[in-house]
């Protein structure tokens, strides 16, 4: 046995860089979110004063932050159910059929997760420009005369939003999901098909169910990780315009911190964070299924 | 009965072509596009967004490299990615490698407390760190006269690095925990220390996941905006690319300077598609095996 004392200052020496790190800028600040969210503070002096729950009643008669968690709570559920639909089919048709070109699909259906979402924003400027847009183009072309939708305003620009999300997101869990459905034996699909059944019944009664445990998870982390899209999404695209008319919870939040409401901004984040948390376990627990063994 | 089933098996196929081609072709041709549109004149841009460029105009990238500060951005993009990869691996690597092989007291609340990590999202804690580092410079100025921490891209880096710890940690724990313990033991019976062991026996067979994390927080640092935008506020100040092109998108709606500005989009994200085009199957593989990445 070696000496004690050399391997706990090795021990100590390789840890210690790390946790200090790990607290300093993510423990220290998440606690401080908590804190601050109790507390009113100058924008420009660091003195700060308790003002218990203010912060949280203030929050309850805003219109804005309520209409900012309402757009958030329409983000999170049309993007996750529409982009899992999508990526589902999608995975399954590029697994199980013989399709030429699979790899080549795989490879560019995975771009736009290798894109910085302000450049995804900018690729969708060009598509949603009122005037020679790439969309209004192509519908001026189909239905014969100049169309100037204005995609960016007030009735539409939740739809322009969910639309660029679910563009960017399908690649990222299609191929999640390719990767379990490839390890779900094929002989089960071969004596489903002589058995008579359709793709479609093999699809919701052997795919989904024996890949039901990674759908779960993913779709338990894709919640929180929405809600944090939709704020890169918005800031970079509309910036919560027209009149906060496309204004998420976490935009809000950071508007806040801009307006130097630091209290008042914090106590968005703890409501927003808690608001996630609880979503993703009330859809871990709604989802809970015997898993099956194949 | 059975030519019924092979034309309906044909339409089933070209159903399914047509879906594939449809999803393939929304992400290539707006990708495109701008690659096409970075090239054109500005007078081209008004009109039909699909005319082909009437040449090749260079001068939009040297517009977006000289009077946009593209190319100092760039550079400043390349320090910080290279600088914050460094700070993560050196203190992540050993961290992760005591935490999965050696029995210390204390280990399992670390272990822990970098899992919880994992849910906690950099577009919450923001905040709090840009007021802790503002709060620290007015510290500073009062005692030293002189201020560092905001608008300085190391501080940027080391920030970076901290919110990669936890993912980073969490998937190194996992494949230091598969290698078994005999590596060790001879190399210790051979003489060799702690630190000595560590950096020549067990980082090298590591490396397959030092080339994820190394990818993984390439694109993640690479593309990131939040944070940079926020820490790096000043107007005279350093900023990064992707904050560089949200202000050249900004300004561009005042100024309409198209092609320096999709040369702009150009300059941010072809370096990620180069990248993914040389490594896209390491990329994919590394994301199926690592998990969840919020």
């Amino acid at each position: 046995m070696r000496p004690n004392k050399g391997r706990s200052r090795f021990i100590v020496l390789c840890v210690a860089p790390a946790v200090i790190l790990f607290f300093v800028f993510m423990i220290l600040p998440t606690l401080n979110v908590f804190r601050m969210s109790l507390y009113e503070r100058g924008a420009y002096s660091p003195t700060e004063t308790f003002v218990g729950a203010a912060n949280f009643q203030a929050l309850m008669q805003d219109s804005q932050f309520i209409r900012s968690m309402q757009n958030t709570i329409l983000l999170v559920v049309v993007v996750t159910i529409v982009t899992f639909a999508f990526a589902l089919v999608f995975a399954s048709i590029l697994t199980h059929e013989k399709i030429r070109g699979k790899n080549l699909f795989r490879v560019i259906f995975y771009i736009p997760n290798i894109l910085s979402v302000v450049v995804i924003s900018g690729i969708f400027s060009a598509i949603y420009k009122p005037e020679n847009g790439m969309l209004n183009s192509i519908l001026s072309l189909l239905s014969g005369k100049t169309v100037t939708v204005l995609w960016k305003d007030a009735p539409l620009v939740m739809v322009s939003i969910i639309i660029a999300m679910i563009w960017q997101a399908i690649g990222y869990y299609m191929v999640m999901y390719m990767a379990s459905m490839a390890s779900v034996p094929e002989s089960l699909y071969e004596s489903a098909s002589l058995d008579g059944a359709g793709k479609m019944r093999q699809f919701f009664q052997i795919t989904i169910p024996l890949i039901w445990t990674n759908i779960r998870t993913t779709l338990t982390f894709s919640i929180i990780s929405t809600i944090n899209m939709a704020f890169l999404f918005v800031k970079a695209m509309t910036s919560g315009g027209p009149n906060g008319a496309s204004e998420v919870a976490l935009s809000y939040m950071y508007g806040q911190k801009d307006a130097g409401l630091y209290g008042y901004s914090m106590a968005i984040g703890v409501v927003i964070f808690l608001f996630s948390f609880l979503l993703s376990a009330l859809v871990n627990y709604a989802t809970k299924r015997e898993p099956l063994e194949f | 009965m059975k030519d019924k089933k092979t034309s309906d098996n044909r339409l089933y196929k070209i159903f399914i072509y047509v879906a594939l081609c449809t999803l393939a072709i929304s992400i290539i041709v707006p990708v495109l596009w701008v690659f096409m549109a970075s090239i054109k004149e500005n007078s081209e841009f008004y009109g039909n967004p699909w005319t082909l460029p009437a040449g090749f105009y260079w001068q939009n990238f040297v517009n977006a490299w000289n009077t946009a500060k593209m190319g100092e951005y760039m550079i400043n993009s390349v320090l910080v990615t290279v600088l914050a990869l460094v700070i993560l691996l050196v203190v992540a690597l050993p961290a992760a490698y005591c935490l999965s092989r050696f029995w210390f007291k204390g280990r399992r609340f670390l272990n822990t407390a970098f899992m919880a990590g994992l849910f906690i999202n950099v577009n919450y804690i923001v905040v709090p760190i840009f007021l802790m580092l503002r709060d620290g410079d007015t510290f500073l100025k009062n005692t030293l006269g002189t201020t560092f921490l905001l608008n300085n891209l190391v501080v940027l880096a080391l920030v970076y690095a901290a919110t990669a710890l936890p993912f980073t940690i969490y998937l190194l724990t996992g494949y230091f925990a598969t290698l078994p313990h005999d590596f060790e033991e001879a190399a210790y019976i051979d003489g060799a220390g702690y630190g000595e062991t560590m950096v020549k026996i067990i980082f090298p067979m590591a490396q397959p996941s030092i080339v994820t994390i190394i990818l993984f927080n390439f694109l993640s640092f690479w593309n990131e905006y939040i944070i940079s935008m926020t820490l790096m506020s000043s107007s005279t100040g350093s900023r990064t690319l992707p904050v560089g092109l949200l202000n050249l998108m900004q300004a561009q709606q005042s100024a309409a300077q198209y092609g320096t500005m999709y040369a702009g989009l150009v300059l941010v994200m072809l370096p990620t598609l180069i990248l993914y085009v040389c490594v896209q199957k390491k990329l994919i593989e590394g994301m199926t095996a690592g998990g969840l990445k919020g």
